[in-house]
């Protein structure tokens, strides 16, 4: 095939990466329809949309980068320290303290990501934990500032936009964080469309080989883990000023775990999965945890081992085949699709 | 011609044993070299020296007369040093349309470009297509990587390199373990590489050099045993030596 054959086939294979698909749209539109559908379940719908954040966050250096982190809750935690004692001290505006646990998170990342660079899967794990498990301790010392064990009491926030109060519903928390959401996963799936976001899919491929066409895989490497505890940041003061409080356990290795959970049962590397792995982890949770309230845990693990030993590629396939022949059957109805495009 | 690529007194130790021993070389604009030498000669290390894999242990390696011996391997492939891998170092999760736009897009310095999508700008989209024409990877452009033929793959291992648009091309067995049935396409892409890249093959394969070189300098130990011609070395009594010493060897 000749250059000017081909030129219409790369300029569409180009614009089509970046497309919405219409599971992409229903995705969205279940995501804010659910705010009129559900009024009673504001605030487990609250921590779903700030955890769905958070797993974005892990998403964007674990799925698009490859680098693995068993810590991830230092950013989320530092964001919710900042956010609940800026609103304590400094000023209970939302808006502006958001902005405050972002960029301060934004900072610890920038300098934590010099350490994530060099050494294997395993020095990462390794390292991410113990900086998660620094911050853990510190927070716990520094009991005059942080509450320490006791957790930061005392935080009131001010209505956001100075209109919408936060009520104990639920209902203010949940718009906010929905649509915080909404822009956060529009800016990361800008990022993922981007050559940035591309070159980090290469890195983690093969980066002897993303060296070898002229990225510089550290910097890049840097950059990602940065704009990562910026998302992370975001999610943490989400979470403290819409419970109004922060304790230890947003830093624990608990929830550096569960985020990854998250990510294992929605799948990495796709954006959506951290969402739908939130949204079926919380009701997991909700669901086991009225069942057998101590127990819970111990469900989580067996699905974890199922879904690992089975694989989600190949449930997903089974439901793909699933929909396929039910929309054999029924051709009008269209079939969600099991995984958007990416 | 002018001299594009050149070391000077280049050597490297590991311990006690020396892989590179003070190694001059030069590589003209434009010339089709082949550097060939028996297993273990050095060949591979010596690559890794000129692309900033390895720090070489004394010398110096100039490109277009620019010292490059202290710089990374991205920094020397955004002054016009690339190379292909003996084995296939691909993206593999990625299509060969996504491999070539970014490519293309990094050597445009646009790599850092972290909010418009890959191919928005000017000027990609008609070299992305010239460089899938050149490499016959027209129709397979939307698909995984992983799931190309291992000859489909070695192609796009120098479509790759190519997008660099390098004044340097470095083919390391560009053909290894290719079946037959797909060796032509190969050897037809490299023969067909423009003039203004300048090509350093490193072979094992007689005929491949035979048939693409002009020039061949000959490395045994980590030394140049000789430069010169196709003609020239190959009358050369110690490359004779040394290659059925080596036959001997099996």
């Amino acid at each position: 095939m000749t250059k000017s054959e081909l030129n219409p086939a790369v300029a569409n294979g180009l614009k089509a990466r970046q497309r919405w698909h219409p599971a992409e749209v229903v995705f969205w539109l279940i995501a804010f329809s659910s705010y009129f559908l559900l009024p009673g379940k504001h605030l487990i719908l609250n921590e779903i949309a700030i955890l769905a954040l958070f797993a974005i966050s892990l998403d964007l250096i674990l799925g698009y980068a490859g680098i693995v982190s068993l810590g991830h809750a230092a950013f989320l935690g530092f964001g919710a320290y900042a956010a609940a004692l800026f609103a304590k001290h400094i000023n209970p505006d939302p808006l502006i303290g958001l902005a405050f646990g972002t960029i301060t998170t934004t900072l610890l990342g920038f300098i934590t990501s010099f350490l994530v660079l060099r050494g294997n899967d395993l020095t990462r794990l390794m390292i991410t934990l113990g900086v998660a498990l620094l911050l853990n301790e510190l927070a716990n010392q520094l009991g005059w500032l942080t509450g320490g064990a006791d957790g930061l009491q005392g935080v009131e926030m001010a209505p956001l936009l100075g209109m919408f109060r936060f009520d104990m519903f639920g209902r203010t928390a949940y718009a906010y964080s929905l649509i915080t959401l909404f822009v956060m996963f529009l800016i990361a799936r800008r990022i993922s469309y981007s050559s940035f976001g591309l070159s980090l899919n290469a890195i983690r491929d093969n980066s002897l080989r993303a060296s070898a066409i002229g990225i510089p895989v550290n910097r890049r490497l840097i950059a990602i883990y940065t704009i990562a505890a910026s998302f992370a940041g975001v999610a943490g003061s989400l979470m403290a000023q819409t419970s109004q409080y922060a304790s230890l356990d947003v830093l624990s290795f608990e929830k550096s775990a569960d985020v990854m959970l998250v990510l294992v049962i929605g799948g990495a590397g796709y954006l959506y999965g951290g969402m739908i792995g939130a949204v079926v982890f919380k009701i997991l949770q909700d669901w086991l945890s009225a069942l057998t309230p101590q127990y819970w845990h111990f469900w989580i693990g067996l699905i974890l081992v199922i879904i690992v030993l089975i694989g989600r590629e190949r449930m997903s396939q089974g439901v793909a085949g699933i929909v396929a022949s039910f929309k054999r059957k029924t051709p009008a109805a269209p079939g969600p699709a099991a995984k958007a495009e990416g | 011609m002018a001299t594009v690529l050149e070391t000077v007194g280049l050597e490297k130790r590991f311990g006690g044993l020396v892989a590179t021993s003070d190694f001059n070389f030069k590589l003209e604009g434009g010339e089709r070299h082949a550097l060939i030498g028996p297993n273990g000669a050095g060949k591979t290390t010596l690559i890794n020296q000129l692309t900033g894999v390895l720090p070489p242990t004394a010398g110096k390696v100039l490109l277009m007369g620019e010292d490059i011996t202290h710089l990374r391997p991205d920094q020397r492939v955004r002054r016009g040093l690339a190379r292909t891998f003996q084995i296939n170092q691909l993206f593999l999760q990625l299509t060969p349309l996504e491999t070539i736009a970014l490519a293309v897009t990094e050597r445009m310095g646009h790599g850092n470009s972290w909010w418009r999508p890959v191919g928005s700008r000017a000027g990609i989209t008609d070299e992305v297509a010239e460089i899938a024409g050149r490499f016959h990877l027209g129709d397979v452009l939307g698909e995984k990587t992983i799931s190309l033929p291992y000859g489909r793959q070695r192609l796009l291992e120098i479509a790759v390199a190519f997008a660099a648009r390098p004044r340097v091309l470095l083919l390391d067995e560009p053909a290894a373990g290719v079946p037959e049935s797909e060796r032509h396409d190969i050897l037809a892409a490299v023969a067909e590489l423009p003039r203004e890249v300048t090509v350093l093959l490193i072979e094992h394969d007689m005929d491949l050099v035979f048939s693409f070189a002009e020039r061949i300098t000959v490395m045994v130990n980590g030394a140049q045993l000789t430069a010169g011609t196709v003609d020239e070395v190959s009358h050369d009594p110690r490359v004779r030596a040394v290659y059925l010493g080596e036959a001997d060897h099996g």
